[in-house]
């Protein structure tokens, strides 16, 4: 049990460690909060960095997770601008940047990941950018505006999302993939085929199968993006969105168990007792699909910060959620709901032309694995429903638009 | 300034303060009322702010439009009522000062 005495340092101060942080406090824990980020700035929703922030649509108080009152106010001490270096597991204490000793009774890892870096000559040239934090965002959004030619390296959801952002701003983008169709790693031939088709017709040039050998520049500064064909393509600035990976390393030198991210049991617990890691950073299981996998999404980071507190305050752990992702692309919002684990076939559920639709990832059984939805949140809601139910529907079921989702789910 | 005041589903009221023009989601996350989950941020994408209007305040609250995205993700919340609504469709004016919501037994 917890009481006014116990302390808990939180490394990380993301959605992941802010939410932890706040719902210790719903629950009612009464020792100390530490939370302690190496950004300047409280802690803050990182999806509206690719899109609504990068086109000037958001301010910086909407995309603040609470507001800075808050941690006063709920008595949570929130350190900026320095993080965890170090963890000694056998003292229970922390040390950071400063060199300062942290002591915890409990410690919440939300260390979060960091861009992917390409092994390539030119990666330090100026104007070849990553898009993780507020900051990057503000340095791409300096590179854009009419007349601006962005390259997009890597043609996954931040390439895509900053692509459809640039051109909402008037300047040219091109997206360079090296595999063969964009969202490769993370979604279905028919969904990258609709997402290419769209982008194209937004003017934004896509090579795939495209491999980048080196960033050329003058003067230090990015002025091309050599692929490996010796083609040159022409840009005022890049931007390298090729993946992301799990901030694990304090954990590692700890001796806590990392494997592609640190490895969490259904509580965010790690191997040691009194350490729990949530978020980005984490390789988790997914008890609805037997398996374990490192999620990166706000969703997975709310839960595991339910989690953690609930165990921390010694409650029962929350039932299992489905995972879920979205992408807000012009007009377009993709939801998917749930990972096509073991799928076997595709059913399109409404209209792809007209660009409201659903893709539905059956497992051989009928039993629905996962949902990805365009433009479409009544089946995103619904097949997020089937899958947490475990229920099974036919093809002919799907494509039936006479039949409702509610009918569907219920 | 506007007061709203939350009933957890087990009855224990709690009362906040927000400025206009916020929405009734933001005048619970911003003051970390429990029982308001709110995992989309306000994009209406997720019914995980599901509240229950307080009969006094219907006429003024109004229900979610018929066929409207809110409607749609009403229908798949944990255990609507007519009186259903999500918080964050609900933006705060001044003819919402003393607004009483109850919140379901759970938001998943």
């Amino acid at each position: 049990m917890t009481d006014a005495s116990t302390r808990v340092v939180i490394a990380g101060a993301g959605h992941a460690g802010g939410s932890a942080a706040a719902m210790l406090r719903q629950l009612g824990f009464e020792g100390s909060i530490a939370l302690i980020g190496d950004e300047p700035i409280p802690p803050y929703e990182r999806p509206p960095l690719s899109k609504a922030w990068l086109k000037g649509e958001a301010s910086a108080e909407s995309l603040a997770l609470r507001p800075a009152e808050f941690y006063p106010t709920q008595k949570i001490e929130l350190r900026l601008n320095t993080s965890v270096t170090g963890i000694d597991r056998a003292a229970k204490t922390v040390s950071l940047g400063s060199g300062e000793i942290v002591p915890y009774d409990f410690l919440i890892l939300a260390l979060g990941a960091r861009a992917r870096r390409l092994p390539i000559p030119g990666i330090e040239l100026e104007g070849v950018l990553e898009l993780r934090t507020a900051a990057d965002a503000d340095r791409l959004k300096s590179a854009l505006g009419p007349g601006k030619r962005l390259a997009v390296v890597g043609g996954g959801y931040i390439g895509l999302e900053a692509a459809a952002s640039a051109r909402g701003l008037g300047a040219e983008a091109i997206i360079i993939e090296r595999e063969s169709r964009v969202l490769a790693r993370v979604a279905c031939q028919q969904l990258s085929d609709f997402f290419e088709a769209y982008h194209r017709s937004q003017g934004v040039t896509i090579e795939v199968a495209a491999g980048v050998a080196a960033l050329e520049g003058v003067d230090g500064h990015v002025t091309d993006v050599r692929l490996t064909d010796g083609r040159l393509i022409p840009c005022d600035a890049a931007l390298i969105g090729v993946g992301a990976v799990s901030n694990e390393e304090i954990a590692r030198e700890a001796g806590l168990t990392c494997d592609g991210g640190i490895v969490v049991d259904a509580s965010a617990r790690t191997n040691d007792s009194s350490i729990f890691a949530i978020g980005d950073c984490t390789k988790r299981p997914l008890p609805l699909y037997g398996r374990t996998m490192r999620l990166e999404s706000v969703p997975n980071a709310l839960e595991q910060a339910k989690q953690a507190a609930a165990a921390i305050y010694g409650r029962p752990p929350p039932p299992p959620e489905v995972p879920w992702f979205w992408s807000d692309q012009y007009d377009l919002r993709l939801q998917i709901a749930g990972i096509p684990f073991d799928a076997t076939e595709i059913v399109v559920r409404g209209d792809i032309a007209a660009g409201k639709f659903a893709l539905f990832h059956l497992a051989q059984d009928g039993l629905v694995r996962a949902v990805e939805a365009v433009n479409s949140s009544t089946e995103f809601m619904g097949g997020k429903r089937i899958i947490q139910r475990g229920k099974r529907l036919t093809a002919d079921q799907i494509r039936d638009m006479a039949v409702t989702m509610q009918e569907l789910a219920s | 300034m506007a007061k709203i005041t939350f009933i957890e589903h087990n009855g224990t009221p709690h009362t906040v303060e927000i400025a206009l023009g916020k929405t009734v989601m933001e005048a619970a996350v911003d003051n970390n009322v429990r029982g308001i989950d709110a995992d989309c941020g306000g994009e209406c994408a997720c019914a995980t702010c599901h509240v229950y209007i307080e009969p006094a305040w219907l006429a003024k609250v109004g229900l979610a439009a018929a066929g409207s995205q809110e409607a749609s993700m009403l229908s798949f919340a944990a255990v609507t009522q007519p009186d259903s609504r999500l918080s964050c469709q609900i933006t705060v004016t001044a003819d919402l000062d003393g607004l009483v919501v109850r919140m379901p037994e759970g938001q998943h």
